[in-house]
């Protein structure tokens, strides 16, 4: 019993990481309505940033994640710049391979700079590991920071969104893009601060994870970032309660998956059920129904 | 009695195919002159596997237009459904020819019946749906390929979930397919030459099935799928077709490839989404539903990573570039109405009008 509770909140842990993710894949899917398979790759050029930062430089860690933040902000706004505001208009495939051959190239940039080696990440929490129920569960200072890191970040995305005039603005746009240009919002400003949020997130999410999980490799992000979209269709791609619940629950399926089916099969685990949701709600859990009109 | 003139498809048809064969014939040419390093000998299967995984791919990316992300899977079921066949087979079948075409026949089939399995629930999706789902069959179909343990001794088959101990075989036993290490000794049957008749029948299957009431069914669905309903195409079953016959092609590249490697393992870099990404780049620089475009890419794009090895570090950076170059140039609208300006043909267009002007 002791053992199902902390490998649920091992899940939880995951699973927040894999919603912060998501929120950047399901928040530029809905406006530019793109899979942004770059994303993932964002997130390993921000654990590299604060591996630079903090491990190279010798810097605070709290310094070096608000270097990465930024770092990553300015990524994410010249990336869409260059390769896929050219290509605004043009079709869904052409975006896609764009944003492959954006992914292609972050993971040789990072490559080419740190080689190929797996670097030790130094985790950037300092907490003391919580004991619960006489030590028969330890919860570390990660876990406790990544889920009230995704809490905090679900609650200030949610208002930002819902209160601020740049978030409706987002809301619009991702509506109907056409009428939010008649109705006088800027859509490509719109879209370049979708993806500035959408990439400190991922730089976020790439601190959490590399904590957790103190591998760095070029090709640390991939494999997360691929979850994270799963949990973005899972939930409802577009939907940010459905990125958050997605993210979630994969991350639970997951950790249990390893914990009692076998630890080889987890990904097909996760994997499945995807399928299975899908079959049952094709466009996620909450995803919304769009009626074909002849 | 006067020659009818070739039909503008059969024309552009035996354009695409006449390129394959002439490209066989000079690689034999250069070969036998010796000007081929043997870098490039060992990538010239590798190429034939990609060009099938290409045609087919595009079969139902171009064709049916259904972003499939999974077509790597279907390879990995061809190549090791084919590669157990011919290891368990290398004694009782030595004609190396027949068992290798007996293989094809199998890795065709197992990749058929599992493309016809996951296209029944999968093409019930839509766009971005329905492509995260092939990606995770595609993953799914690595994975599990990776904890299957199969043996065989004087008793029968024996399969295993967990690893090779548990299959409890006789002494006498052998381990077929070993996990995340594959199979081992596959026979090397695969060569350039079958590389190119396997592309040639590619084609040929592809071309015939895209230029007949079936491919005119399927492009209807693509262009309009309810008006294609309304007049009575089956949608479900010619999208089925297409994807099925896709998966099978596939299957066919995955024989080929497990034929050329002692050592067949699946692992993220070979049957991941990687590689399924990687056919669709071909797929898509190569031109969408065309076919002739999926087979330049597909060589162009592989030689290419091989030609910049001078760069060495940089040429993979390279390449991310070029892609990203080329899909700007290519398909956004600013790229287009640049290459409309500066066309060949709208310069000499413009040409002559001076000249009329003048």
């Amino acid at each position: 019993m002791m053992g199902f509770i902390s490998y649920l909140v091992n899940g939880i842990s995951l699973g927040s990481v894999y919603a912060i993710i998501a929120l950047g894949y399901t928040m530029v899917y809905g406006i530019a309505k793109m899979l942004n398979f770059a994303h993932g790759d964002v997130i390993m050029i921000g654990g590299f940033v604060v591996f630079t930062a903090v491990s190279g430089m010798g810097l605070p860690p709290v310094i070096g994640v608000l270097i990465s933040v930024v770092v990553c902000t300015i990524l994410g706004m010249v990336i869409e710049r260059i390769a896929y505001k050219p290509l605004r208009g043009a079709s869904k495939l052409a975006v896609l391979i764009t944003a492959i051959g954006v992914s292609y190239f972050l993971q040789n940039v990072a490559l080419l700079i740190y080689g190929s080696n797996t670097k030790s990440f130094t985790s950037v929490v300092s907490i003391e590991p919580l004991s619960l129920a006489d030590g028969a569960i330890i919860i570390s200072g990660e876990t406790i920071v990544t889920i009230l890191a995704c809490i905090v970040i679900m609650i200030a995305l949610t208002s930002f969104i819902k209160y601020s005039k740049s978030g409706r603005a987002m809301l619009a746009v991702s509506e109907d893009s056409g009428a939010a240009q008649l109705m006088g919002v800027n859509v490509n400003a719109t879209i370049a601060l979708t993806f500035a949020i959408g990439s400190a997130l991922a730089a976020i999410a790439g601190v959490l994870l590399c904590s957790s999980y103190p591998a760095l490799t070029p090709y640390t992000g991939a494999m997360p970032g691929i979850k994270a979209f799963v949990a973005a269709v899972f939930g409802g791609i577009g939907s940010i309660p459905g990125a958050f619940i997605g993210g979630i629950l994969l991350g639970v399926i997951e950790i249990l998956g390893k914990a009692y089916i076998s630890s080889q099969l987890a990904d097909a685990i996760v994997f499945a059920v995807l399928i299975i949701v899908l079959l049952v709600k094709p466009t996620g859990l909450l995803g919304k129904q769009i009626q074909e009109k002849v | 009695m006067k020659v009818k003139a070739l039909n503008k498809n059969t024309k552009n048809n035996l354009i695409t195919y006449g390129m394959v064969i002439l490209a066989y014939v000079v690689m034999e040419i250069l070969m036998k002159a010796g000007m081929v390093s043997s870098l490039l000998q060992g990538l010239l299967v590798p190429l034939c596997t990609y060009v099938i995984l290409a045609v087919s791919l595009n079969l139902v990316v171009g064709i049916s237009g259904e972003l499939s992300l999974g077509h790597a899977g279907f390879m990995c079921v061809g190549a090791f459904a084919s590669a157990f066949f011919s290891n368990y087979t290398k004694e009782a079948l030595t004609v190396s020819g027949l068992r290798f075409f007996l293989a094809i026949l199998i890795g065709a089939a197992a990749a058929a019946l599992f493309g016809f399995l996951i296209g029944i629930p999968v093409l019930r999706l839509r766009g971005d749906y329905l492509a995260i789902v092939t990606l995770a069959f595609g993953e799914i179909i690595k994975n599990v390929i990776n904890v299957i343990f199969l043996g065989h001794d004087s008793k029968g088959f024996h399969i295993s979930f967990k690893d090779a101990f548990s299959m409890n075989m006789e002494p006498d036993g052998e381990v077929l397919i070993n996990g995340p290490q594959g199979i081992t000794g596959t026979p090397h049957d695969s060569s350039f030459l079958i590389g190119i008749i396997l592309i040639l029948i590619t084609l040929f299957i592809v071309i015939n099935m895209v230029n007949s009431r079936t491919g005119r069914a399927i492009m209807a669905i693509r262009d309009n799928r309810i008006a294609a309903e309304s007049v009575g195409i089956h949608i479900t079953k010619y999208k089925l077709l297409a994807f099925t016959v896709s998966a099978s092609l596939a299957g066919v590249a995955g024989v080929l490839y497990a034929h050329n490697l002692s050592t067949l393992a699946a692992q993220p870099k070979n049957f991941g989404y990687n590689m399924s990404i990687m056919i669709l780049v071909f797929v898509v620089l190569g031109g969408i539903g065309n076919i002739r475009g999926s087979i330049i890419a597909a060589v162009v794009l592989t030689l290419l990573p091989e030609l910049l090895r001078g760069l060495n570090d940089y040429r993979m950076l390279m390449y991310a570039i070029v892609l990203i170059a080329t899909m700007i140039f290519t398909s956004s609208p600013g790229g287009q109405a640049f290459r409309e300006r500066y066309s060949l043909k709208a310069l000499l267009g413009q040409k002559k009008q001076k000249k009329e002007a003048e």
